[in-house]
């Protein structure tokens, strides 16, 4: 039984125009709502112990999904569920989350930790809130996780102005697991930091892994951390996932031309290409997406098909994939 | 540990103020941030001497009973012998009065002593109070946003779109003299500061990520308010709070000068104004002067102190 799953979510983020905007739009015949569609019908799981990854151009929704997932938004429709439960109600607009065993490790270190707060306190005051852990044995078990992390037990009294980008990442990773979480959400968790420290924050985060069986979901756009890290990844275009697979045989065999494309983007070393292929075109806008497959107005291989028609994810191998050409092909007739 | 993540730790010893981090930021100490507040505050000398002269006024007010040479309270000590003395004569009991006497043989240096201290306990607890219910409110309307938000804040636009003395003005008319509803008027007159200042500040700080992360641990909204919310938007909001100080004072000096403040049995610099205003076509100018010059220079005093808070507490100019 897969640990979170993740069932035909969609979320919408809609402008609630005032009062006196709505009355000049009922005088003028206009509309000023808007809606984002920023996450449509998407479904999957993660097993215990996986790392599943997220990849996709920004704007995709890949961060939406991961805040869906953290308690942070309630989708619009459809529901998320850890252990069979759902991770947060809304009630009027707004959410209560209503597990503790998802905690999120954001991308930007410099914002995510209280600049007054000193970090000891950061990292006790959740599991001290929710009674993990008694008054006596916070102090010991937040020296015990800041060297867990590769910090000294010592810099508990120290504010987060004191640490560098690397180091303030480690005390969000530390934050995030006195909450003794199932799953983990990296929401982009080392695309702020140096090349040389990202591999630093990555060797550890590989190393908790292995020693607390962790469960996560790696948000990234970044193709070659997603393969290094992830078990599973799934490739997201505006709103949808597109593929899923074992990292891989996505890497080695995409299907999806969307994953095609983006694989094909990546600059690489040693193979004597002097030029890397971007896709051409520019994401569509998420307030007004294209009919049919989104990804049509981008694709070298669209037909009519793909005009009219959205694809779900469905299997292909041991893949899963979103594209008429898999499945009837993408002219007319074949619909 | 693991070898790969060692680099850190050359470069961040534990001991202390002068070690640096890996990104080159200075690691201070509270005692550190301290030192480092106060000479970067004394560079201004205006500012210091501001600081030492409502330290003085602060002693001679708060002492007075000690200090100054006669009781101003005690009517038995006053002799009408007494009675409009210039400046530097010496009285009935034998001392100098070095700033002259009022109508009723009164003390003028005592007088403003108490009156003083009056005006300091008016001020600082209508200060206090203001910024204690302009933060619940600020803090409120920023935190919970949608209705509410848009409800609070409209309040406090009306409310800054009329003069505070003229609402200070009206409220004391409505619930009497004495210094309660004085304090009273003081603070629904400018909590309104407070609230907007706390607003516009907790608003850029509730889009930050450690605010959603605080929330998505879960905790309470009162503890995300309180311990996290709070100490973000305090800066701006000291700085507020020492001008308003300043602003109340002069507001309640206002409010006595036009006879609705406090009674001369309990002055106030503004009522000790007032009643020498009564006097300003003869000779005794001394009766206004003096006390409105201890009320400038400590309006001033404030004000300059407050200044020069802001201009360090400002990350533009720290070093």
């Amino acid at each position: 039984m897969s640990l979170l799953t993740v069932s035909g979510v969609s979320k919408r983020f809609e402008n609630a125009p005032g009062p006196i905007t709505r009355l000049a739009d009922r005088l003028t015949g206009q509309d000023s709502r808007r809606t984002v569609h920023a996450l449509s019908d998407v479904s999957l799981s993660v097993a215990q112990g996986e790392v599943l990854g997220l990849v996709g151009e920004s704007g995709c929704g890949k961060s939406t999904l991961g805040r869906l997932v953290s308690g942070i938004y309630a989708p619009s429709d459809g529901d998320i569920r850890l252990h069979g439960q759902p991770v947060a109600t809304e009630h009027r607009g707004s959410v209560t989350k209503t597990t503790t065993r998802v905690q999120m490790i954001h991308q930007d270190p410099f914002a995510s930790l209280d600049p007054r707060m000193r970090v000891g306190e950061t990292i006790a005051e959740g599991p001290r809130q929710h009674g993990l852990w008694s008054a006596s044995e916070a102090a010991q078990n937040t020296r015990d996780l800041l060297e867990q992390v590769g910090l000294e037990g010592a810099y508990a009294d120290r504010l987060p102005h004191q640490f560098s980008g690397g180091q303030r990442q480690r005390i969000a990773i530390a934050r995030a697991l006195a909450m003794q979480p199932d799953l983990l959400v990296l929401d982009e968790a080392v695309a702020s930091l140096d090349v040389s420290i990202q591999a630093q924050v990555l060797n550890l985060f590989m190393d908790l892994r292995k020693r607390l069986g962790l469960t996560a979901i790696f948000i990234s756009h970044d193709l070659g951390v997603v393969r290094h890290v992830c078990d599973r990844v799934a490739i997201m275009y505006l709103g949808r996932v597109v593929e899923m697979g074992s990292a891989e045989t996505l890497y080695a065999n995409p299907q999806h031309p969307y994953t095609r494309a983006l694989l094909a983007s990546v600059p690489t070393l040693g193979t004597g290409r002097a030029a890397f292929h971007p896709i051409k075109g520019e994401i569509p806008s998420p307030l007004n997406p294209p009919s049919g497959c989104a990804f049509h107005p981008r694709c070298p291989h669209a037909g009519p098909r793909c005009h009219a028609e959205v694809r779900m994810l469905s299997d292909i191998g041991t893949q899963q994939s979103a594209c008429h050409l898999h499945h009837g092909g993408t002219s007319e007739e074949a619909a | 540990m693991m070898p790969d993540v060692s680099i850190d730790h050359d470069t961040l010893s534990p001991d202390g103020a002068t070690s640096t981090t890996a990104s080159g930021a200075p690691v201070q100490t509270r005692a550190a941030r301290l030192r480092a507040f106060w000479s970067d505050f004394c560079r201004a000398p205006v500012a210091v001497v501001s600081l030492i002269v409502i330290i003085l006024l602060a002693v001679v007010s708060f002492g007075a009973p000690w200090v100054s040479p006669q009781d101003p309270y005690d009517m038995a000590s006053l002799d009408w012998m007494d009675a409009f003395l210039k400046p530097g004569s010496v009285g009935a009991g034998g001392y100098t009065h070095w700033l002259g006497t009022d109508n009723v043989g009164r003390d003028m240096l005592s007088a403003i002593f108490y009156g003083l201290r009056t005006s300091f306990v008016i001020g600082l607890s209508a200060g206090v109070l203001a910024l204690a219910l302009g933060i619940c409110v600020g803090l409120s309307a920023a935190y919970f946003g949608g209705r509410l938000e848009s409800l609070l804040m409209r309040i406090i636009d009306l409310q800054l779109s009329m003069p505070a003395i003229l609402l200070a003005l009206v409220l004391v008319a409505m619930m009497g003299q004495g210094v309660g509803q004085i304090i009273l008027a003081l603070v629904v007159a400018q909590y309104a500061y407070f609230a907007r200042t706390t607003h516009g500040a907790a608003t850029v700080e509730r889009g930050k990520d450690y605010i959603e992360a605080a929330r998505s641990t879960p905790l309470p909204a009162r503890r995300v308010v309180f311990r996290h919310l709070l100490p973000n938007v305090l800066p701006p909001l000291i700085v507020v709070a020492t001008v308003q100080v300043a602003s109340a004072i002069a507001l309640e000096a206002t409010l006595s000068f036009l006879g609705v403040g406090l009674p001369l049995t309990e002055p106030s610099l503004g009522s000790l104004i007032s009643n020498g205003f009564k006097y300003i076509h003869t000779d005794r100018t001394w009766l206004s002067i003096y006390p409105g010059v201890f009320l400038m220079i400590t309006v001033v005093a404030i004000n300059l102190v407050g200044d020069q808070v802001r201009h360090v507490l400002d990350p533009r100019n720290q070093r």
